[in-house]
């Protein structure tokens, strides 16, 4: 009884301190002291570039580490790295990258090419399990070794001719191949620290834990405290060390997009990783507006499985793509944070625009779906759209499938599913009509187009054209000049939308607050922010908007 | 009384293993596994996956590999956080838990069992109606509503208090420990009015207040004992509801507690996590509820007695 | 002599209920309350009939929008009226919370109070096996039924009753332990009455009061739990609703459109207040021992 009154009485104390002012915001003092208040959205499974996945994680380990060559936030092209410059010879088959001397690990030893073969081979060796390894795929024979058919590393492209000079050999050109140097799973790990906890290919050892990890980039790790924050500070051994204006940033696992948005609002954070739909518009008004929107490489789509009646009809597909306004869409339920999608490649994806082959046309959809023999929805068998359980989705399923009913006069039904039993369903292709996105992975048409081929790991549609996996795999990677790939990209795309075994709805946009002290964030294609190039200037302030 | 005990804790081993058991065959049924993510997972990554983890060995090796393990306080390594132990996640964010499961229902009780017991003294009286009417709205508020309300009028338009973190600011563990209890505390309320109505009706109390003992004498000598036994009975199942029901609080207040990841284990089918957090949680919630009963017995004079005799 | 008793004891019974018919229809709260219950049942079986819209029918130009004359509590975001959700929505919710408590009422006091009079070996296997069932995560538990049967509300009902009942055995057993010591259980069972006799008769209707206080604390409780699981895509689908899920929906935009939240918690309010009173008559109506007063 007595330690109870002794917690109430300390549960009063505290009451009343915390009355008496809640003191200085993370911004104000952040600003002071150089430390970025990142809403970073969830828990990182983990800080191995060769073991994990997410989004979350990308914006840790790209703080901690640094690729060969890294984007521009500008422009997105390709700038140095580790890698200072590099050479391509044999008509593009081969890359040298000329690694920069300078180049440090955080224990001030240097970075080495050798380096770079030991962490590639553990990033596709069989054991490792690394779920990003065809990220490697291009470079010669990796994914034989990856796939475990040949077991001898020095038969894969990628040679260190001397401690500052690594060569990689590709199996066809690659254009993108250098954007791949910035994806963590190309990036380098510090082979001694590793065999300190372990084997090469073990996944759970503590080698990323504070205290034990050496990492080469702009910042090194501080405190990792589980669900609760993460805390880089700059690091003095980097090469680029003089660019590096802040002095740490502190990521936050902010899942919870509504309490994210509260804490930008009373000034803990700089920068959120999402803002809720809701809210966007009070944003949007307000003066010197926080809120920032950019195109983002990403396409969201229904897939329609076409083995399953009654969209196993190319005019019922064709029937459902039509009956979609997505100009509506995007104007009400999305807050024109989207962009109308009529095709799967995102527009100006490097310079390439999809075809448009269709528009929102109930007449010709009701036409479509009588031919395909239900005249204004008679006859019709039902159809599902499953989705995982997210706010967003569901507004989306519930507009569509109002749509389609209004248009086409059609039975629709809505099943979402939580999320392991919706991935299992869409892998089985155990559903009609099911929800999905995707994000790429670099900037090239490739990265969506290459999706559909046949039995593709992601395709999920049952689509398959000898013709269009010719085009992709074979024609576009030998094609001369970048004019003759895109013309091939387009052919396939056509081929793809014409047989329509997704409903497009809608290109991506990233959202974010970024607190107006915040300068050197470039909204880009890919939402990729380099915290180096960050800085914080004290004298701009929030304006408050429920003042 | 110490037999009776003995005798629960003895009783508690069958019934561990049989959670443990029903669970661990229970979550390899459910469908999709700890590995599958948006991406298509090549079949040589998902092979190298289950070896490292063991996965691929036959489910009854894994169970009885399992059972070792945990003989030995080990609850394997976490399938969603590659690198770190269920123990360690469960270390890190049980203080946090368990303290602010302590702040609320510390809160639940002190308010509960005080508007309960007024409103009981006086029922339908305005002493009882104030009270109990709050305790309803305390009932229809669940924390996902009643947590962002606190938010925006204590910490956004008042500025008085911090909105999220836990130790981080002075004072963020007031909104979310409030939150928290206050459902508890309505129920408490509601169930402290209900058993101290039917013990103020019998005729011990009739015989105390005949005997002109002070109203006051009267409550906290005779009837709070037999009053609170609903109570009691509620307080075991009440904690273990309060560690689980943590979740909404958790990631409304950013609190890096044990109830975040209780709830998403389930939904990331990390086996080993599930498991853990299942064994940790069915523990305490037989400790509590064998507490509860001890109290019970201990403030119901003709139970006390029975276990004394040791009948049971 | 026994034969004559047991006669007796049913007739006090039957007169025992109908005192308490009367007693409760002087307690003006509890007549509120049951009218307010009643009222709101009639709409929820007569909403295909009497709702002012189509409970799917969008108007997505129109959006969100405050209270009007022709949306009397306003629009949700698609543009559907507020009023009709709520129609749809008790339902759903009135249903969920009658037929999961009506569930765990059953299960929980039948096991509470066999447990509790019974005693000894039985006793401990039975409430052993409610600690198991305790601490069996829910989730996993949740997501198996709907993949294993398929989703279906009536299912949901079932499990949500099927997990509440816990507690109110617990609440029943306690109960049970305390009255089964008393001079008039003891006195039935040297008359030689049924066990089962003893349970229904003597110990059930003694022990009301909690269970009815409980009872009314089961109900929101289950109404907000559908809304959690529906929310996490366990529970009924879009485009139906439930009062939990407009709450829950409301929180999240309660800053930009407030009537979202408001109008769909007064009504939940109101229901559980009207639950509360209708309770509480009855628990004093029921209680014998208040009577001899």
């Amino acid at each position: 009884m007595r330690s109870i009154s002794q917690a109430l009485i300390g549960f009063s104390v505290m009451l009343i301190l915390a009355a008496c002012g809640a003191g200085e915001s993370n911004v104000v003092q952040g600003n002071r002291d150089g430390i970025l208040h990142y809403g970073n959205g969830a828990e990182p499974q983990g800080l191995d570039p060769h073991v994990v996945t997410g989004v979350p994680e990308n914006h840790i380990i790209r703080a901690l580490f640094e690729g060969l060559a890294v984007k521009n936030p500008i422009t997105l092209e390709p700038e140095p790295g580790v890698a200072e410059r590099w050479e391509f010879s044999d008509e593009g088959r081969v890359i040298t990258f000329f690694l920069n001397p300078n180049a440090r690990w955080s224990n001030g030893e240097q970075v080495t090419a050798d380096d770079y073969v030991w962490s590639w081979d553990r990033a596709l060796h069989p054991n490792t399990g690394n779920l990003y390894a065809y990220m490697l795929y291009p470079v010669a024979n990796a994914e034989a070794y990856a796939k475990g058919e040949i077991t001898d590393f020095s038969a894969v492209g990628v040679k260190a001719l001397n401690d500052t000079t690594l060569q990689v050999t590709l199996n066809t050109p690659t254009p993108y191949f250098i954007q791949l140097m910035d994806h963590y799973s190309t990036f380098a790990v510090h082979p001694e620290t590793l065999l300190q906890f372990g084997e090469k290919t073990d996944r759970f050892t503590p080698w990323t834990r504070v205290g034990n990890i050496v990492t080469n980039g702009a910042f090194t790790l501080e405190e990792w405290s589980l669900n609760r924050r993460i805390i880089v500070k700059k690091s003095p051994l980097y090469w680029d060390r003089d660019r590096v204006s802040l002095n740490g940033v502190v990521f936050y696992p902010t899942e919870n997009v509504v309490s994210e948005e509260r804490m930008f609002r009373v000034e803990q954070l700089h920068y959120t990783n999402v803002v809720p739909l809701d809210k966007i518009p009070n944003y949007r008004a307000m003066p010197d507006s926080p809120y920032v929107q950019s195109a983002y490489l990403g396409t969201y789509y229904y897939l329609l499985n076409t083995d399953r009646p009654p969209v196993d009809d190319v005019r019922v597909r064709q029937a459902l793509a039509l009956a979609v306004d997505r100009e509506q869409l995007v104007r009400t339920v999305l807050e024109e944070t989207a962009f109308p999608a009529y095709s799967i490649t995102p527009p100006d994806t490097l310079g390439y625009y999809p075809p448009r082959l269709f528009d929102y046309d109930p007449d010709r959809a009701q036409v479509l779906l009588s031919e395909a023999g239900y005249p204004n929805g008679e006859g019709w068998p039902g159809i599902e759209i499953i989705y995982n359980t997210q706010e967003a989705h569901r507004k989306i399923a519930v507009a569509i499938q109002q749509m389609w009913k209004k248009t086409l006069n059609i039975d629709v039904t809505i099943s979402n599913q939580e999320w392991k039993v919706y991935l299992n369903s869409v892998s089985q292709r155990d559903f009609q009509v099911a929800r999905r996105g995707w994000i790429g992975d670099y900037v090239d048409p490739n990265n969506f187009l290459d999706l559909f081929i046949t039995d593709g790991g992601n395709n999920n549609t049952g689509f398959a054209n000898a013709k269009y996996d010719d085009l992709i795999l074979y024609r576009a990677p030998r094609a001369a000049s970048r004019e003759e790939r895109y013309a091939l990209f387009t052919e396939a795309e056509t081929m793809l939308m014409e047989q329509m075994p997704i409903v497009p709805i809608y290109t991506y946009t990233s959202k974010h607050l970024i607190h107006p002290s915040v300068e050197g964030i470039y909204p880009n294609l890919m939402d990729s922010l380099n915290l180096k190039y960050v800085t914080l200037n004290p004298d701009r302030r929030l304006t408050r908007a429920t003042d | 009384m110490r037999r009776f005990i003995f005798y629960r804790l003895l009783q508690a081993i069958p019934v561990i293993l049989a959670v443990i058991t029903v669970t661990f065959f229970l979550v390899r049924t459910a469908p999709g596994g700890p590995f599958d993510s948006e991406k298509a997972v090549l079949p040589e990554v998902q092979r190298a996956l289950e070896a490292q983890y063991k996965l691929d060995l036959p489910l009854h090796e894994q169970f009885f590999a399992y059972l070792g393990d945990l003989a030995q306080g080990d609850l394997g390594p976490s399938f969603k956080y590659p690198g770190r132990s269920v123990n360690e996640i469960l270390f890190s964010g049980l203080p946090v838990t368990a303290e602010l499961g302590f702040y609320a229902l510390c809160i639940a009780l002190v308010i509960g069992v005080l508007a309960g017991v007024l409103a009981s003294l006086k029922p339908n009286t305005p002493q009882d109606y104030i009270p109990m009417s709050l305790a309803m709205i305390g009932i229809c508020m669940p924390s996902f509503l009643l947590g962002p309300l606190l938010v925006l009028l204590f910490g956004i338009t008042l500025e008085w208090l911090p909105i999220s973190g836990w130790g981080d600011i002075p004072g963020d563990k007031i909104l979310p420990s409030i939150t928290l209890g206050s459902a508890y505390a309505a129920y408490i309320a509601r169930l402290s009015r209900a058993g101290m109505l039917e013990i103020l009706s019998q005729d011990y109390i009739r015989t105390a207040r005949a005997k002109g003992l002070p109203e006051w004498q009267v409550v906290t000598r005779h009837a709070l004992r037999g009053g609170l036994i609903p109570v009691i009975a509620f307080l075991g199942p009440a904690f273990a509801g309060l560690l689980a029901g943590s979740f909404v609080v958790e990631t409304i207040f950013q609190i890096p507690g044990l109830g975040r990841f209780y709830v998403q284990a389930a939904f990331n089918r990390d086996y080993t996590m599930i498991l853990g957090t299942t064994v940790f949680l069915s523990t305490l919630i037989i400790l509590f509820n064998l507490a509860s009963d001890v109290i019970a017995a201990w403030l119901n004079p003709r139970l006390r007695s029975q276990y004394q005799r040791g009948t049971r | 002599m026994t034969e004559s008793t047991v006669f007796n004891q049913a007739e006090q019974g039957s007169s025992l209920w109908l005192d308490a018919w009367l007693r409760l229809r002087r307690n003006k709260l509890a007549v509120f309350g049951g009218v307010v219950l009643l009222l709101l049942i009639c709409i929820a079986l007569l909403t295909p009939w009497i709702a002012p819209y189509s409970y799917e029918a969008q108007d997505l130009d129109l959006g969100a929008s405050g209270p009007t004359s022709a949306h009397w509590l306003g629009t949700d975001v698609f543009g559907r009226d507020l009023l009709t959700q709520i129609m749809y929505g008790g339902r759903v919710s009135l249903a969920v919370g009658f037929v999961a408590t009506a569930v765990a009422l059953l299960i929980g006091v039948t096991w509470g109070a066999v447990a509790g009079y019974v005693g000894g070996r039985v006793d401990a296997v039975m409430m052993r096996l409610v600690d198991i069932l305790y601490a069996l995560p829910f989730m996993i538990f949740i997501v198996l039924l709907m993949v294993v049967f398929g989703r279906n509300v009536l299912l949901l009902f079932l499990a949500i009753g099927a997990v509440e009942w816990l507690t109110m055995a617990r609440i029943m057993r306690s109960q049970v332990q305390s009255l089964r010591q008393q001079e008039f259980v003891e006195a039935a069972v040297s008359l030689g009455l049924s066990p089962w006799t003893i349970i229904w008769r003597h110990i059930v209707p003694n022990a009301l009061g909690p269970i009815i206080v409980y009872t009314t604390l089961t109900i929101p409780s289950v109404m907000l739990l559908e809304a959690f699981l529906s929310f996490l895509g366990l529970g009924i689908q879009p485009p139906q609703t439930s009062w939990g899920l407009l709450i829950s929906y409301g929180a999240e935009t309660m800053e930009e459109y407030p009537w979202l939240l408001i109008f769909p918690g007064l009504t939940l309010t109101l229901t559980l207040f009207s639950l509360n009173f209708l309770g509480d008559g009855l628990r004093d109506a029921l209680d014998v021992r208040g009577s001899k007063d």
